[in-house]
């Protein structure tokens, strides 16, 4: 196979096949050597020089970066978490002030209320008072006079009763009679 | 002639040195595949073992490359 | 086999290998070490790459990464946490050589991957230089940070004392092939992948078993775009693991 590539080279007499006289493999072929090497060492050394100068300070500074931000952003989060953690012990504290204060008022309410009310039992208890003095006195009177009356009317029928059994009765006798009978 | 004989020992000499490409496809099918029973048995500690994989399948490839230049020297280059 | 101008037409014909030939970009037969030739082409579209992602990409420096930048903050994190697990903390110092090896790699790859491409990793010659760039450094680094201790990496003081020679032997000759392997893992699979895939297209040319070929192609096409990342990456953590033995040779 080889051998057919350099009789076809030599055959052709080609220029190009002439100069390269490739071997088989290109690989193999040590003429491009040194140009193949110069170059790689070109490339590497721009490579490295992007890479060193530019590129990866640029990158480890954008991940420093992010990693700061991000150690940041959890230290605030933190911060806020314990801010939140304060605003809601002042919220129950301010419930159970709230609470307290309620208790208080509706505790004085009640006194208030408790101190009217008490006043206006009196009051009504007096009046009750007074009005059942009044009207006692105004029974007692009613009874008296209806006592009198009945004193009366006994008298007045005693001496009815007397005169219609045929006696002549003497009023002042009949008077003090009945009320003999009526002082029992 | 001559050539012809020369051509023959160097083709045959191509497809021997050829065997040794599957020969290393063996070997690297070892490789993985006791890596993967390892890892079943302890899949926590296969991850950082990935690099020793494929150091341990560059090298048994490696040689199979080696054969599959051999062969590739012996068709074109000699 | 391998020159291009080949007969057209003649039934099946396979050029495999024309895909990897280095020409120069503007006329001309010689390929001199400064002639600009395809190489340099897709070097120069892989750093505008990288500096279109990693440059361009980011800057917004934005919290919040648009979607560009994200890719590049995962790129950076990727490579980074590479360096930290596998080297260990001290060796951050180095994480620029190591992502640039990375993303010219995994981007030479990629974009080695688009038709009508050139793979500039598919040549010894590109990975051989990567591979012993690291391999020279990392010695060097590990003889200047650790001195005579260096050798002790060598020296296997678990095993016992009779054996600590043949180890050392088979210790010493492992550390020089690595340059080899680590070049020619990479090289060769770029390569083998995108040779097969040239070969699986010339099928096509047959009418009846062109769409088995088609298939065939997409499947191998999925295939390395897979191996591409895996093959940046191996060669990225195979360095961190050299540099690891560098830094700390007694374990």
């Amino acid at each position: 196979m080889a051998t057919d590539a350099t009789e076809a080279a030599q055959g052709a007499a080609d220029a190009a096949h002439a100069a390269t006289e490739a071997p088989g493999m290109p690989q193999l072929d040590f003429t491009t050597f040194p140009n193949q090497v110069f170059w790689l060492v070109i490339a590497l050394v721009v490579i490295y020089l992007i890479l060193s100068r530019v590129a990866l300070p640029r990158i480890a500074g954008v991940l420093a970066d992010r990693q700061g931000s991000i150690t940041n952003d959890i230290a605030k989060a933190e911060e806020l978490k314990l801010k939140a953690k304060e605003a809601e012990e002042a919220y129950n504290q301010a419930l159970a002030d709230a609470r307290a204060e309620a208790q208080k008022i509706i505790a004085k309410a009640k006194e208030e209320i408790q101190a009217d009310l008490n006043d206006a039992i009196e009051k009504a208890d007096a009046e009750i008072a007074a009005k059942s003095a009044e009207s006692e006195k105004a029974i007692n009177e009613i009874r008296e006079s209806a006592l009198e009356s009945v004193t009366e009317v006994a008298r007045d029928t005693t001496l009815e009763i007397v005169s219609a059994l045929g006696h002549k009765a003497d009023a002042d006798a009949v008077a003090d009679a009945v009320d003999n009978r009526l002082k029992g | 002639m001559e050539g012809d004989i020369a051509q023959l020992g160097q083709y045959i000499g191509a497809g021997l040195a050829g065997i040794g490409s599957g020969a290393s496809a063996i070997g690297v099918g070892h490789v993985a595949g006791n890596f993967l029973s390892g890892a079943l048995r302890n899949p926590s500690a296969a991850a950082g073992q990935t690099a020793t994989l494929f150091i341990g399948i560059a090298f048994a490839e490696a040689l199979g490359i080696f054969s599959f230049l051999v062969a590739l020297l012996l068709m074109f280059a000699v | 086999m391998a020159t291009e101008e080949h007969s057209e037409g003649a039934g099946l014909a396979f050029h495999p290998m024309d895909q990897f030939i280095v020409k120069p970009l503007f006329g001309g037969d010689t390929v001199h070490w400064y002639t600009p030739t395809n190489v340099t082409l897709w070097m120069a579209i892989t750093v505008l790459v990288i500096f279109l992602l990693l440059v361009v990409g980011t800057r917004g420096r934005a919290t919040i990464p648009s979607r560009v930048q994200s890719i590049a903050e995962l790129a950076y994190g990727f490579v980074h946490k590479m360096v930290e697990d596998v080297t260990g903390k001290d060796a951050l110092k180095y994480f620029p050589y190591i992502m640039t090896l990375f993303m010219f790699i995994v981007f030479s790859n990629f974009l080695g991957l688009l038709p009508l491409a050139f793979t500039t990793t598919s040549h010894i010659a590109v990975t051989a230089t990567l591979a012993l760039a690291v391999f020279l450094s990392v010695t060097i680094l590990g003889f200047v940070k650790n001195g005579a201790a260096f050798l002790g990496l060598f020296w296997v003081s678990s095993a016992p004392l009779a054996l600590r020679p043949i180890l050392a032997v088979i210790e010493l000759i492992s550390y020089f092939v690595r340059p080899v392997s680590h070049s020619v893992r990479l090289m060769g699979n770029m390569m083998a992948g995108h040779a097969v895939i040239k070969v699986f297209a010339g099928f096509a040319a047959v009418a009846v078993i062109s769409p088995v070929s088609v298939l065939a192609v997409t499947a191998m096409y999925g295939l390395e775009v897979l191996v591409a990342f895996i093959q940046a990456y191996v060669f990225t953590i195979l360095t961190c693991v050299y540099l690891r033995d560098a830094l700390h040779p007694s374990h």
